[in-house]
């Protein structure tokens, strides 16, 4: 008797996942199907395409929309800039591990507080809140999140690959254009997604750095829902969801090339 | 002589860079003693600001705020950790098909980005009519903290050599002890840094308390009511301290933490060479 009765419990050990399993289910996978259906339902609840209609054709979402493609270029572009000499100079000293924290550091700090710092200096130097501040607080936002990548992929590059470069009598930009840089092409690629999909998204910041003036994604699409305007902020969600998936899968396609663990969606 | 100019160069970028990313936070921790909002001393050095984090007309909401931030936390990653342990055990059990569905499905908090999640879960309450306030955000919090518990414990587990689970079972343990003596001892450091990550994490989050939090509830965060008090007339002294202690809280725990790490790995390094 005792022995079915065990057996039968190591037989559902999978039955610990369940609940969990429900949970996924009930709180991130209905919720999604949600924001689909309320894509395609007008302010009565009836069928309709008009939502698409209205986001496609209408300035202000397309002005939104090329703002942030704008915004979020620009960010992602200054970052790697900026981001890939520091990953790079650390990874080549000796106490590198250990120095990048310091550039990691800000991102546990919350970043409502970081902007409201950096809006309080602006304001006391008298620049005036525009493009340019919120391109600032942008990059000041996301920069750790370009560089965490790719230090952890530069700084695992085989040394051996630069001497053999070497050896072999390629000058110093050689070794840097033949060995480093494609081989940091994945960490290249997680910065770019870690810095563009947010940066697109992000709620409030360019609202607060610009006075109001310039809103992003992630702006009108709280903007939308709290305006009862379901509809048109559902089909806002869905094309940041597209973002988001279609980012993943690049950079899943990267990563899989080299040994990364990071599971994948795809 | 090419070399040291190089050098110096590449130490200077770095300090430049380093200088940007912490001017802001710098220059808040010096102006919270000058109790003025512009930046400057006409004040003289005071604690003023520091003392009316204590005794302002604002400081029952900034309390109330600091108390909900750390019960939403305290309560959504106790669950979290919890359902996420047991959920690490039942998927790493898991078929081979299922479980990366499973693990798939779980990821999707995570790369998501936090608005579309937040107006999702939004929806979602308010087309199933749940009542606003705690429960919605709790439900929230868990949501988003999970998964980081299930990808922090599900590594252990594999890492996990099955001979000593069935050690244990040979020896005579039923399995409910032998999941709480050998396969949970073994998954707890897992198990803690999941739990310390849906702590920090519930902590963290503005958006999707800001969206969920329903305007008639009144329920603030620390940063609910930040965004809520600084957007219209900006930031207020007593936000300069507030701002100060939290940072030196973050930064002072973040290094000791990363110190102790390295210092451990590099003696272990040592002790390997010899």
């Amino acid at each position: 008797m005792k022995k079915i009765v065990l057996k039968k419990f190591r037989l559902t050990k999978k039955v610990f996942s369940f609940p969990y399993i429900l949970f996924l289910l009930l709180f991130v996978i209905v919720p999604l199907v949600l924001i689909l259906v309320n894509a395609f339902l007008d302010g009565d609840n009836r069928f309709t395409f008009d939502n698409f209609k209205t986001f496609f054709t209408s300035p202000a979402s397309t002005i939104v929309l090329g703002n942030s493609l704008l915004v979020g270029v620009i960010t992602t572009a200054v970052c790697l800039i900026l981001g890939y000499p520091v990953a790079y100079i650390l990874s080549k000293m000796s106490s590198g591990r250990l120095i990048v924290l310091l550039y990691v550091l800000p991102m546990f700090i919350n970043f409502l507080i970081r902007t409201l710092a950096t809006k309080a200096i602006f304001i006391a130097m008298n620049v005036e809140l525009g493009m340019g501040t919120v391109l600032f607080g942008m990059v000041y936002n996301y920069l750790p999140f370009m560089i965490m990548p790719l230090h952890t992929t530069i700084s695992s590059i085989d040394k051996s690959y630069y001497e053999a470069a070497q050896d072999l009598g390629a000058d110093k930009a050689t070794v840097f254009l033949k060995t480093t840089l494609p081989l940091s092409v994945s960490g290249i690629i997680s910065g770019i997604t870690m810095v563009f999909i947010p940066t697109i998204s992000s709620f409030a910041i360019s609202q607060l750095l610009s006075n109001g003036k310039i809103f992003l994604f992630g702006d009108s699409i709280q903007l939308s829902f709290e305006q009862n305007l379901y509809g048109v902020g559902s089909i806002m969600s869905l094309v940041m969801l597209a973002f988001v998936l279609v980012s993943n899968l690049i950079m899943n396609k990267f990563n899989s090339n080299s040994d990364n663990v990071r599971r994948s969606l795809w | 002589m090419v070399k040291k100019i190089k050098a110096f160069f590449e130490k200077f970028y770095l300090f430049v860079i380093l200088a940007i990313l912490y001017a802001p936070i710098i220059l808040l921790v010096i102006y919270s003693f000058s109790n003025s909002a512009n930046f400057n001393f006409d004040n003289g050095f005071t604690f003023d600001a520091y003392i009316a984090i204590f005794k302002s007309d604002k400081s029952p909401e900034l309390w109330s705020a600091i108390g909900n931030t750390f019960l939403i936390a305290a309560v959504a990653s106790v669950i979290s950790t919890v359902m996420g342990t047991f959920a690490s055990i039942g998927i790493f059990n898991l078929g081979k098909r299922s479980r990366r569905v499973v693990e798939n499905v779980n990821q999707f908090p995570i790369i998501n980005s936090e608005i579309v999640m937040a107006v999702s879960l939004m929806v979602f309450f308010v087309t199933f009519a749940f009542p606003e306030g705690y429960l919605r955000l709790i439900i929230a919090h868990i949501a988003f903290c999970t998964p980081y518990v299930v990808l922090s414990v599900l590594p252990k587990l594999e890492s996990m050599d099955p001979n000593t689970y069935e050690a244990a079972l040979d020896l005579g343990a039923t399995p409910f002890q032998a999941m709480t003596k050998v396969m949970i001892p073994y998954i707890s450091p897992g198990i803690v840094s999941g739990f310390v990550m849906a702590f920090i994490m519930s902590m963290d989050d503005f958006i999707i308390t800001q969206i969920n939090k329903g305007a008639a509830t009144g329920i603030n965060t620390l940063s609910t009511y930040i965004y809520s008090d600084a957007r219209v007339q900006g930031l207020e002294p007593f936000w300069y301290a507030i701002f100060s202690i939290i940072f030196v809280i973050i930064i002072a725990a973040l290094l000791s933490v990363n110190v102790v790490k390295v210092s451990r790995e590099k003696k272990k390094a040592k002790e390997v060479k010899a």
